[in-house]
């Protein structure tokens, strides 16, 4: 019973978060000060992940031809090895190697960030000056995650369709502009609107999940680790719950 | 005297423990309160009700004015401003001054606690002693009537820790800022203090003036006279 409650009620105050960060959304655009942090945020978040998508995103399409591919080659379908891999990467892996690697590089480092300053008084110290938290700590690193995680699903869908594209033609025999008119004939609009919505939504949701673990850190440098490994667990549970969702919504 | 503050009979309890345990006492306008006692016993907790990061569970707060700075033990300045950007953050963010009066008003705050040096330089780069007054001219810089500082001289060797009491006492005659002064440094604030409040077990057992207060027969406070000599030898 008791657990149940501290579910109930994290899921509350995440909720709380989620609300707050919400409506100070329209403050960080509009102020210049907040702009100025605005653009802190995006660039941090971007380069915190960047590599590692990088590496990330070339290897899962590489994996992902080389597994599809050999199936392909057995019923002589090579031909759609390209359409197999764009379809996977952005209706699915795109977003969610997006928001795995955001989780573990950027969703950590802002539990980390605001539960040293919640543990060093710092986040007191804003609410005695009048400063809302969630207006200066919270709403421009989601914003920056929500602003970021679309494009960098796109740039990750593009990177593994070209690893993908590689591994076809060195080790599958298929040409690749061969793959690439296959892959880009299948993929649609839509496919392409649920995967970026699906990486706006894990954005949103690793930024307000690991600002609350956060902001709910207590008991010095052991409470912050506690909360940085909470954050990415929970971030990995919503992308997986969040994706499914998503997706029974999008494909009946 | 007209009272700025005001605790009545307040209850905070955190879990099973009562940390506040009906407080009552007053602050004047323009005194210096020392508030002392064992760790453990809210005065830390006390300081937070004051500016409402703590609710109490039962009695009241009145504080009469929303002027209120706080100086918290570790100084809490943000790591990613300067010790001038960090000064400057609440009217940055509270008002709508021009930028040159903001960097007159942080010149000013920062020229009042002697750290005009270090404006530019960032948290990491400054002493424990500097941190506490950079903290000290932010919790001034925007024109309040109350500073409440949280252990202020913890940590610091005792000549800076002079410096600071000295800080308090110049801010206090100056500028008339009423100061409620969370301490274990008991002998400066006996010098200091115009009273000195004993929080014991979560009950405030005397409110005297520092004459007052060492010649109490209160068992309470002859306890933690005894106990506090006992530290310094």
């Amino acid at each position: 019973m008791n657990a149940l409650n501290e579910i109930l009620s994290s899921v509350g105050r995440t909720g709380l978060v989620l609300v707050r960060a919400l409506r100070y959304f329209p403050s960080v655009l509009c102020r210049s000060d907040a702009r100025h942090d605005l653009l802190r945020q995006l660039y941090a978040t971007g380069v915190r992940t960047l590599p590692v998508l990088t590496v990330v995103s070339f290897f899962t399409g590489m994996i992902l031809a080389l597994q599809v591919g050999l199936e392909l080659r057995r019923f002589n379908q090579e031909i759609y090895l390209g359409a197999a891999v764009m379809l996977t990467l952005i209706r699915e892996m795109a977003p969610f190697s997006c928001g795995i690697c955001l989780a573990a590089c950027v969703g950590s480092a802002i539990a980390a960030e605001l539960g040293t300053m919640k543990v060093n008084d710092e986040i007191d110290a804003l609410k005695v000056m009048g400063i809302p938290p969630a207006r200066f700590l919270v709403a421009p690193r989601v914003l920056a995650l929500v602003l970021m995680a679309p494009l960098l699903a796109f740039y990750c869908c593009i990177l593994g369709t070209i690893g993908g594209g590689l591994v076809g033609n060195t080790q599958l025999g298929v040409d690749f502009s061969q793959y690439m008119t296959s892959a880009m004939s299948m993929a649609g609009e839509k496919d392409l609107f649920v995967g970026l919505l699906k990486a706006l939504v894990f954005g949103l949701a690793i930024g307000v999940v690991s600002a609350k673990e956060g902001l709910d850190t207590s008991r010095g440098a052991t409470g912050v680790g506690k909360a940085t490994q909470r954050s990415v667990i929970v971030s990995f549970l919503s992308i997986l719950v969040f994706g499914y969702m998503i997706t029974r919504m999008c494909y009946r | 005297m007209d009272t700025i503050i005001e605790f009545k009979n307040v209850m905070k309890r955190f879990g099973e423990q009562t940390v506040l345990d009906g407080v009552t006492f007053a602050v004047e306008r323009g005194e210096i309160l020392a508030v002392v006692g064992p760790s453990g016993t809210g005065k830390s907790v006390t300081l937070k009700h004051i500016v409402g990061l703590l609710e109490p569970d039962a009695g009241e707060i009145v504080t009469v004015t929303p002027r209120i700075g706080y100086l918290f033990q570790s100084g809490a300045l943000l790591a990613w401003l300067t010790v001038a950007e960090n000064v400057a953050l609440p009217l940055r963010e509270t008002t709508d001054l021009s930028d040159a009066e903001i960097d007159r008003k942080v010149e000013a705050a920062l020229a009042s606690v002697e750290l005009t040096g270090a404006a530019e330089k960032y948290p990491s780069e400054i002493s424990g002693g500097m941190l506490k007054r950079a903290g000290l001219a932010r919790a001034i810089v925007r024109d309040v009537d109350v500073v409440l500082y949280d252990e202020p001289t913890s940590g610091l060797d005792p000549v800076t820790s002079g410096k600071i009491h000295q800080l308090i006492v110049r801010l206090n005659r100056e500028r008339g800022i009423t100061s409620v002064l969370v301490t274990h440094d008991l002998p400066r604030a006996l010098k200091i203090a115009t009273r000195i409040l004993l929080l014991k077990d979560g009950k405030a057992v005397v409110c005297l003036s520092p004459k007052e207060f060492v010649k109490s027969s209160e068992p309470e406070v002859k306890a933690f006279l005894a106990a506090m000599k006992g530290e310094v030898l």
